[in-house]
């Protein structure tokens, strides 16, 4: 062996995966943008653990005593028009928000990847069909369709979510499908063919890995959107119904008050903003973090 | 050790006639060399072989049994291919572990670290390599990579395309040596395509001269010192090689 060129000794595959997940935090953390990004996220998930503890009132609890009544020491962000406070309403936003992006990413990232992936590698037919019906999908506005799914469904917030999905799946199926193009010719997929792997198997042990990193991505920037369109849907009274505490609802609601009461609107906003902003960004960081030369150095 | 024949092998995409027909037979344990300009149709002949690509007429008999009538099991079993381009023939996300064991997952084989043992050991690989990414490996040893992938399921045919264009001069003399170094041990027939007369010359038994999808002449590996090829074609391309040779 003269090509034998030196290295550190390679480690069981367990411990590359650890490795692996280290370099993606290490280097998310390295960039400020992303660094930000996940404190925010982290800060957002604990709250929402924790809401019991976090809030400082009951998020239903009205007093009619105490309406409307601006930020203060008794009440951090202020109390809405029935008296409720706003910052407690918050905390308990973060479970919607976080139920609202969690639901909607485990089925449109599944089901994007699995369509764009079919798509792209067995092409033809299948390709024509699978890429019109997507097409359908992405011609309307996703918040019309959505608008128009719970209208038919009725409107609540697990009605909301379905509909999100349905509108949010057609670009990560694309994307899967552009990507699955440019290396269903590789070499190494010939390879996986000539070693007798089926169709899925290819799908699922030599595509799928390589659509990946890309639909992670894109999921994650997907979330700003996601959350905009919830609060949207909250907004126009087709999400989460009252009294939940949702954060485009709470708009709503308080919007009839903004010209005297400003916190109203505003918090919940700054709190839709900055997550937002935070998933957008982790987005970015990802793209970076994902590169394999970076996630597998040691 | 079994023979491969091709038999009147036809193939055409949209208007072009890449295969007009193609007719020639190997050896159980020749090699033999397939050489042409590019686009003669020389990469063609393997895929539509190893059944890569199944839009073609005719026949390949592997041990006198036809590719097509073969299972994807038998037929895996019966030829396995080494790709031209080391970088671009594994899989950038799976390790060396994933590469060699995914082929014995598929045909159910056991002792699997035993069988991935060996195959490093026949490519010249050390064991605790097994759990590099190709990125942690050079051309030569990507190489050896993929031709242990090829060795993993002991097949009795290779096809071999362009095995060394991508490597560097030194690394293609040790690919080529650890290819007729397996082919004596475990007596492979190989089929391999090259741009190399000098490759050919080392390695094969007997080689066709292909343009633009026929075999202008099959000749034997001694025609290539002193150019006796009777063909014009064949002539002038052994010609321009011995020139160029010399020239460097």
């Amino acid at each position: 062996m003269t090509d034998a060129t030196p290295g550190p000794k390679a480690r069981p595959a367990r411990l590359q995966s650890l490795t692996a997940l280290r370099n993606i935090m290490v280097f998310l953390f390295k960039t400020p943008t992303s660094a930000f990004a996940m404190v925010v996220l982290a800060i957002l998930v604990l709250v929402a653990l924790f809401a019991p503890w976090v809030a400082t009132h009951n998020p239903y609890m009205q007093d009619l005593q105490n309406t409307l009544s601006p930020p203060s020491g008794a009440h951090y962000f202020g109390t809405d028009e029935l008296g409720r406070d706003i910052f407690s309403r918050l905390v308990y936003g973060t479970r919607i928000t976080l139920t609202i992006i969690f639901l909607v990413t485990i089925t449109v990232g599944p089901l994007g990847l699995i369509v764009g992936a079919v798509a792209g590698y067995r092409g033809g037919k299948t390709d024509i069909v699978l890429m019109r019906v997507t097409d359908i999908f992405l011609s309307f506005p996703s918040l019309i369709l959505s608008l128009a799914f719970v209208a038919a469904l009725g409107p609540s917030l697990n009605n909301a979510i379905i509909a999100i999905s349905l509108t949010a799946w057609p670009p990560i199926a694309r994307l899967a499908r552009a990507e699955t193009l440019t290396f269903r010719k590789a070499d190494y997929i010939a390879a996986a063919r000539l070693q007798g792997a089926s169709t899925t198997r290819i799908l699922w042990k030599s595509i799928m890995p390589m659509c990946l990193p890309s639909v992670v991505i894109r999921l994650t920037l997907n979330m700003a959107t996601v959350i905009l369109t919830a609060a949207g849907l909250g907004f126009l009274g087709l999400g989460a119904q009252p009294p939940m505490p949702e954060w485009g609802a709470m708009i709503a609601t308080g919007r009839r008050f903004m010209i005297d009461s400003w916190w109203l609107v505003t918090f919940p906003g700054v709190a839709i903003l900055t997550v937002s902003l935070a998933f957008n960004l982790l987005g970015d960081g990802l793209r970076d973090a994902l590169d394999p030369k970076q996630m597998m150095k040691r | 050790m079994k023979s491969v024949s091709i038999n009147r092998m036809s193939i055409r995409f949209g208007a072009i006639t890449v295969l007009p027909e193609v007719t020639f037979d190997v050896a159980a344990g020749e090699c033999f060399g397939l050489v042409g300009e590019s686009g003669s149709g020389k990469s063609t002949i393997l895929r539509c072989a190893s059944m890569l690509t199944d839009s073609w007429t005719g026949d390949a008999l592997i041990g006198g049994k036809s590719v097509r009538e073969m299972g994807s099991d038998e037929r895996c079993r019966a030829l396995q291919m080494v790709f031209q381009d080391p970088y671009g023939s594994l899989h950038p996300r799976h390790s060396v572990r994933t590469v060699l064991s995914e082929p014995l997952k598929i045909h159910n084989i056991g002792d699997r670290e035993d069988r991935m043992a060996q195959a490093l050991r026949d490519v010249g690989l050390p064991a605790d390599f097994i759990d590099r990414y190709p990125h942690q490996l050079s051309g030569g040893q990507r190489q050896r990579v993929a031709i242990a992938r090829a060795l993993i399921l002991e097949p009795d045919v290779l096809f071999l395309d362009e095995p060394t264009s991508a490597l560097d001069v030194s690394v293609q003399a040790e690919i080529i040596n650890l290819l007729m170094r397996l082919r004596e041990e475990k007596g492979f027939t190989y089929v391999m395509v090259s741009h190399d007369l000098a490759v050919i010359d080392h390695m094969c038994d007997r080689f066709a001269v292909m343009k633009s999808g026929d075999i202008v002449e099959i000749l034997p590996r001694e025609a290539i010192a002193g150019n006796q090829a009777t063909a014009a074609y064949a002539r002038e391309l052994i010609g321009a090689s011995l020139t160029y040779d010399r020239a460097v």
